[in-house]
């Protein structure tokens, strides 16, 4: 009886310490920060979607080009599609917007079709808005120019070994 | 039955016996009041919202799309309510579109859209209707609020001002051309000019 109490008690000390020694070594919940489990966050205020049409750089090549306006209230089911309103291949001379490439036309086997690729339908799964914020947490990417200028990379294996 | 409307005109015809001239002319005039007050007082109560969430088909579709907008909720708190887009303002035209209401009191009748499933059937022909309508008047509901002459395009962000400095400044294109499904979602837009392909094919969604 006595030997089971001990071990309880020992075992809750064994955890409240584990607890206190990983709150002290900084793991805390990114998002939650130090508020105690039972208590509620205090979430940030929105932030302001940036709306200034200006196109911004891709951070790759392949990379999905981010929405540089507002898309409050835009409808984007299989009724209606306020994106292609404007970016439609056939509403481009009244709109001016960026057309979809070439590549949105295309079904999976590669044939290029006369409409938007039910595929690529849905703009939002990869085109994002941007807002006026400061990243969540630290981000390290480096574009691929800037790694290429740093391992010298840009040449070829042959190219960098010396010519004999 | 001849007989008895000879008889009201009869009575009609004859000059009053009793009655002053005096009292006459003033009953007439407060009567007139009283009824005219009145008719319009009945009217503006079937342009108010609680008038017209009344029927569940208006609560429980339009209405609650409504509410997500920015014409129902936003930074100022100012807000459209029904009749302020869907009922013209000046008093001839008001009543002509309570005339053509008469046939929604016949669609509530016979319950053409008393289920979610049926709205959503009939939804493209009751928005064209609006769209045609607000096409017909150049948008004259928008612009009992948004007038043209008071834009600052410098306000405006940098698409809405080329579109409104151009399209609708010449007057080709008015609101409604536009700004279709700003507080009520869209039916299937196929077919819909400026919405779908010109091909009339629209993707193979179902």
């Amino acid at each position: 009886m006595n030997k089971a109490c001990l071990r309880i008690v020992l075992l809750a000390c064994g955890l409240l310490a584990t607890a206190a020694a990983a709150q002290q070594s900084g793991l805390v919940d990114a998002m939650r920060g130090r508020t105690p489990l039972a208590e509620e966050t205090r979430p940030p205020v929105l932030p302001n979607v940036e709306n200034k049409d200006l196109r911004r750089e891709r951070a790759y090549t392949m990379q999905p080009p981010t929405i540089p306006h507002k898309i409050d209230g835009y409808q984007l089911d299989k009724n209606a599609n306020r994106c292609l309103f404007c970016h439609n291949r056939d509403r481009i001379p009244e709109t001016q917007a960026i057309p979809l490439s070439v590549t949105h036309y295309m079904d999976r086997d590669g044939n290029v079709r006369a409409a938007i690729s039910p595929r690529r339908y849905f703009c939002t799964q990869c085109h994002v808005t941007q807002t006026e914020t400061k990243p969540l947490v630290d981000n390290t990417f480096q574009d691929v120019d800037a790694v290429l200028k740093r391992t010298g990379g840009a040449q070829t294996k042959a190219e960098r070994t010396p010519a004999r | 039955m001849k007989n008895f409307l000879a008889r009201y005109w009869r009575i009609l015809r004859r000059p009053p016996v009793h009655l002053s001239f005096g009292l006459i002319i003033v009953a007439s005039f407060a009567a007139g009041i009283i009824f005219w007050g009145g008719f319009n007082t009945a009217m503006e109560l079937t342009n108010t919202e609680p008038f017209c969430i009344g029927c569940h088909e208006m609560r429980d579709n339009v209405y609650v799309e409504l509410q997500d907008t920015i014409h129902f909720t936003n930074r100022s708190g100012v807000r459209a309510k029904c009749s302020d887009c869907h009922v013209p303002h000046d008093w001839t035209d008001k009543i002509a579109r309570k005339m053509q209401a008469s046939k929604e009191v016949w669609g509530k009748i016979f319950g053409s859209i008393n289920t979610r499933e049926k709205f959503l059937d009939k939804r493209l022909e009751l928005a064209s209707r609006e769209w045609e309508r607000m096409k017909a008047n150049n948008s004259l509901e928008c612009r009992n609020c948004h007038g043209y002459e008071y834009m600052d395009f410098t306000r405006q962000s940098k698409r809405a001002a080329d579109a409104h400095s151009t399209y609708l400044a010449r007057g080709t294109h008015t609101c409604i051309d536009c700004h279709k499904g700003i507080a009520h979602q869209l039916p299937n837009m196929a077919g819909v000019p400026m919405w779908s392909p010109k091909s009339e094919e629209a993707p193979a969604l179902q």
